[in-house]
């Protein structure tokens, strides 16, 4: 038996856990576009239609105005636990920072001081070792967007092979399962050794170590697409290119985006240890930097920037995946 | 033609882990073209396999399936399929799955307007017009099987072959989609073959009920014919002593004969 199981499960610790979230249908087909708000909720019409003429409704006794007020209850409501753990963090923070006296971590009040300067020109230039904030950002993400599109560009399709091919599945799974666990840093010699630079070695390792999600997504989906939707297709006969593109990809799409989801994760993971490797740009390198500079704060604020970014390319990509989300 | 469907010694044996598994034996069965036939009998005993062979999903390990005298090698356009689960798929709309199973059979032929209209004409003999630009998400079971059989009638099939198609759904939806298909069904002449495990349906619907006996290796225990005249109305027939008749035989056969002894 091979030890690759092509269970996405498997391949989910990376991920916080994200709350479930509203489901969007997707659009309809083109040229359906016209027929979908033929019969959109009538009410609303009729509603906008019946608005008394006289006297003026106050918006607080409109039912749209105690909507409202609804609505704000129920964000306060959420939001009340979040912000309460923030602000418990905070306190820790200042915290452990006071009581290391002298030589102690910089504390919140301290490290936001520093944040408003290093926010306030954030793309400054002044030489190879030596840019804003904002130019390392936009470094990190790059090779980020970089590394994983290639790993995309070969990962979905070697996927969708692996998926709908089993002998090529139990071709590549002893492959595969010696090299994911790899340490993605461990790359990094073979790129440097391969490519003599730093820029495609950095790019090689976020490539490595964010394309096994993907593959293994992608199969996954593939050899789960559900044995109706394949009968389906037979008893309609269709071609093989119909089949793939309105049953197959629309069918393996939720596990692709899990997959891009999980890969894009670790990609963020690795670039940070990555450029404190090889430097140059990037944030990663900016940290190890202001490490050499003692400059600590600097470095609490990476860890924000790092942790910040993350979580917004995530929600991103939830977002988008929830558009492709049938049930 | 009394010799429509023609299925001859099939037998269907399953290659399964824990070796042969043989689901149906000796099936032998003629039907005439435009007729109507239940496959009746417990869970389990190969009436989806039955179906499936004549779908051409599966193919029998041996005996022969002849449909106009032709064999049955795989699935085919002249053959439309109801699904048990109404395998609908969700990425797309009502519209949209009807129109897939439109645009394959006819999409060669015929210019796309001609094909919408096809569309639109299986949505509104089902009556779902209304709801023909939803999601399978967005309407009740009821709807999905009708979308179901829509996809299938779009086909303009010559045989409909229906999986319990209303099996999951509740009595009162289930009795408005059956004089549905009853009034199709009597529009389209469509030759059709049901699967079901609900006596009332079987002879209110068929004009032969084909029992099956517990598997495995199930075959055909008797045929029923069902001699009430057509029109049919379930209210006259509820104080109709033939009707009553009928329905006991299969009970009879059911719960008498081949009664199932849970396991
Ligand atoms: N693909 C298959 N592989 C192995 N056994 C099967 C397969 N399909 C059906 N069977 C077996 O054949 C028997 C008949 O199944 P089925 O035709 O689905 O029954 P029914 O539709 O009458 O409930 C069952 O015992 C089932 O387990
Ligand atoms: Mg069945």
């Amino acid at each position: 038996m091979s030890a690759v199981t092509f269970n996405e499960t498997h391949y989910s610790m990376n991920s916080p856990v994200t709350p479930p979230s509203p489901v969007v249908s997707p659009p309809p087909p083109p040229g359906l576009g016209e027929r979908k708000n033929s019969q959109t909720n009538p009410q609303r019409g009729a509603e906008a239609g019946a608005l008394p003429q006289g006297r003026k409704t106050p918006m607080w006794e409109s039912e749209r105005g105690q909507a409202f007020g609804e609505a704000v209850g129920k964000f306060f409501r959420a939001a009340l636990p979040p912000l309460l753990g923030m602000a418990l963090f905070i306190l820790l923070w200042q915290i452990v920072s006071s009581s290391g006296g002298e030589h102690g971590l910089p504390g919140p009040a301290k490290t936001w001081e520093s944040a408003k300067i290093l926010f306030a020109d954030p793309f400054y230039d002044k030489g190879p070792n030596d840019k804003g904030i904002g130019w390392n950002i936009l470094h990190s993400l790059y090779r980020v967007g970089a590394g994983f599109g290639l790993a995309a560009l070969v990962g979905i399709p070697a996927g969708f092979l692996i998926g709908r091919f089993a002998f090529l599945a139990a071709m590549v799974a002893p492959v595969i399962s010696l090299l994911r666990p790899v340490s993605p840093l461990a790359w990094l010699p073979i790129g440097l050794y391969v490519f003599k630079q730093t820029e495609p070695a950095s790019l090689w390792v976020i490539f490595i170590s964010s394309i096994w999600p993907i593959i293994l997504n992608t199969a996954a989906g593939v050899s789960r697409v559900p044995q109706d939707y394949l009968n389906v297709a037979r008893v309609l006969n269709l071609s093989e290119w119909t089949i793939f593109t309105r049953i197959l990809f629309p069918s393996v799409l939720p596990h692709l985006m899990t997959g891009i989801r999980l890969s894009i994760g670790v990609a963020w993971l690795v670039i940070v240890a990555a450029e404190m490797l090889t430097g140059g740009t990037g944030l990663g390198f900016w940290v190890w930097d202001e490490w050499n500079n003692l400059n600590v704060e600097h470095i609490l604020i990476a860890i924000f920037i790092v942790g910040f970014t993350g979580l917004l390319l995530e929600q991103a990509l939830v977002m988008v995946a929830n558009r492709f989300n049938y049930e | 033609m009394h010799n429509y469907l023609h299925i001859e010694h099939a037998r269907m044996v399953f290659d399964t882990k824990k070796g042969k598994f043989t689901a149906l034996t000796d099936i032998n069965l003629r039907v005439g073209q435009g007729e109507f036939i239940s496959l009746i009998g417990h869970s389990g005993c190969g009436k989806s396999t039955l179906l499936n062979l004549v779908a051409g999903l599966a193919t029998a390990t041996e005996g022969v399936l002849l449909l106009a005298e032709k064999e049955i090698k795989g699935p085919g356009p002249e053959r439309g399929v109801v699904f048990q689960n109404h395998s609908l798929l969700p990425w797309l709309t009502c519209f949209g799955n009807v129109y897939l199973a439109v645009e394959r059979v006819f999409g060669a032929r015929e210019p796309k307007s001609r094909l919408r209209e096809r569309t639109q004409a299986a949505i509104e003999l089902v009556g779902l017009s209304h709801a023909s630009a939803k999601h399978p998400n967005e309407i009740s079971g009821g709807m999905k099987q009708r979308v179901g059989i829509a996809r299938a009638l779009a086909m303009e099939p010559k045989v409909l072959l229906l999986d319990e198609p209303f099996g999951a759904l509740d009595a009162l939806t289930r009795a408005g989609l059956q004089d549905e298909l009853m009034r199709i069904v009597q529009e389209t002449k469509a030759t059709t073959l049901m699967v079901t495990h609900d006596v009332d349906e079987a002879v209110l619907l068929s004009d032969r009920i084909v029992m099956m006996t517990n598997g495995p290796a199930a075959t055909i225990g008797e045929i029923l014919d069902v001699d009430l005249p057509r029109p049919r109305d379930r209210l006259s027939l509820a104080v109709e002593p033939r009707y009553h008749h009928l329905r006991s035989q299969v009970l009879a056969f059911l719960y008498q004969k081949h009664l199932k002894h849970a396991a």
